[in-house]
């Protein structure tokens, strides 16, 4: 491979996080589908936030999350800035459960994000419902937060990978 | 003691993720969090700079989002020329085994044409077909469970206004709630906020359409308890609350389980053009 090319392949390992949050805040994308008329639908951003935030701070600025929440307030049609609050909450929890474990364990990870999302969709449910009057429904919401706690291992895991192959790239350099 | 101890430790890890900026970080969450707070009540600010300044900002993500979601809608229009496409013999035979008188069914369509122009002038109602519609693009189709709705490429410089109907060829599709500068939002018929008065035909029934986050048919409310309405009734704007017009058709009936719903005659998740109230 040309240096260029390695750079750039860096490049795009060190920005993955930032370019996947971006992608999802821009294109609203939460693979919806219908499996026995049960709606179903992931929020990936919660799921790029906490995992990133949890494990390697350093790759996804705290700024950059709080621009994708403005982004994804315009996108969805949210009052803007409340995207940006859940986001930052969970950067908050992600962040203090770091500061408290020694050894990490996905275990332990998945059942703080169950908790994470719980608070998280709870204060997005009672700002929209008490000051913006939106009528939106608390059990989809629930269910979405619920179904993005169900992948978090099959994405925490790719998200391992990705960042194992960018520390191999470091030290090839 | 160990309870003290334990309690520090609470008290610093707390003090640390809200303050503390870490590697590479320029803001602290605390910070961001009052930013996010701050951002959150301006939207109480429904003119003014303010609100000129946010429309400005829509304009520019949404057409970044435009751009960024573009490739998946190339993606998305193919797969549903290929189904099209694959259901097309089938669709011929179907239409082969009818029987369908087509010339007397035209001449029949061309007497109520000028019988229903007739009517209309004598009670001074809108024409259907006028030219107070204009032609817009869908940038974004965002339909998720909890949002149902479409930004369109035509805005206030336009002359697009808030709650102006919204037509996909002839049938009612959604209202604009949202109008920036260079580009609207429109709220689809089966989003959950959907709520549209509209009057069944020919039981001259009225009643409010709420949408319910499906793509093909919406929820009926305040139908009265002891209606005659049968599958097929043809269901239009009633245009009771000012702002869209009346008689624009959006479905028909159908009955499942003895409740009653509207089946949309526009594919929602298909639309590439729209057609906006003046």
């Amino acid at each position: 491979m040309a240096r260029g090319d390695i750079k750039f392949y860096q490049f795009l390992l060190n920005s993955f996080p930032i370019i996947l949050l971006f992608f999802f805040a821009l294109t609203g994308y939460s693979l919806t589908f219908q499996i026995f008329k049960i709606n179903i639908s992931f929020n990936f951003i919660h799921l790029i936030v906490f995992y990133w935030v949890l494990r390697k701070p350093e790759m996804l600025g705290y700024g950059l999350i709080f621009f994708a929440g403005v982004i994804n307030d315009v996108v969805q049609n949210l009052p803007i800035g409340v995207s940006s609050i859940n986001y930052l909450l969970l950067c908050v929890i992600a962040s203090f459960f770091r500061t408290r474990t020694l050894v990490p364990n996905l275990i332990y990870d998945w059942i703080l994000l169950f908790i994470a999302l719980l608070i998280v969709s709870s204060i997005h449910f009672t700002v929209l419902a008490i000051f913006f009057d939106g009528n939106i429904r608390y059990g989809t919401l629930m269910s979405s937060a619920f179904f993005s706690f169900l992948i978090y291992p099959v994405v925490a895991k790719l998200f391992n990978q990705i960042y194992l192959l960018g520390l191999k790239q470091e030290n090839v350099e | 003691m160990s309870t003290e101890s334990s309690r520090d430790d609470f008290i610093i890890a707390i003090r640390s993720a809200f303050l503390k900026k870490g590697n590479r970080q320029k803001f602290s969450l605390f910070t961001l969090l009052i930013i996010s707070i701050l951002v959150l009540s301006l939207e109480y600010f429904k003119t003014g700079p303010v609100n000129q300044f946010r429309s400005i900002t829509k304009d520019i993500i949404f057409r970044g989002s435009y751009v960024v979601s573009s490739p998946f809608k190339y993606i998305k229009d193919k797969y549903y020329l290929f189904q099209d496409h694959m259901s097309m013999y089938e669709e011929f035979s179907v239409l082969r085994d009818k029987d369908l008188d087509l010339n007397s069914l035209r001449k029949e369509v061309d007497f109520y044409k000028s019988e229903n122009a007739l009517l209309k002038k004598l009670i001074e109602e809108r024409d259907l077909f006028s030219k107070d519609y204009m032609l817009t693009k869908i940038l974004l189709d965002k339909q998720s469970p909890y949002l149902k709705s479409l930004i369109i490429n035509k805005g206030q410089k336009n002359g697009v206004k808030l709650g102006s109907a919204v037509k996909d060829r002839l049938y009612y599709i959604g209202k604009v709630v949202n109008v920036n500068f260079l580009s609207s939002r429109v709220l689809l018929a089966n989003d959950l906020n959907s709520k549209i008065p509209i009057i069944i035909e020919p039981s001259g029934i009225n009643a409010i359409l709420s949408g319910n986050g499906n793509d093909e048919y919406a929820e009926l409310e305040y139908l009265p308890k002891d209606n005659e309405i049968k599958e097929n009734e043809i269901v239009y704007t009633s245009g009771s609350d000012g702002t869209i017009p009346a008689s624009i058709p959006v479905g028909k009936i159908i009955i499942q389980d003895n409740k009653k719903y509207v089946k949309f005659y526009s594919n929602l998740n298909q639309l590439n053009y729209v057609q906006v109230n003046k």
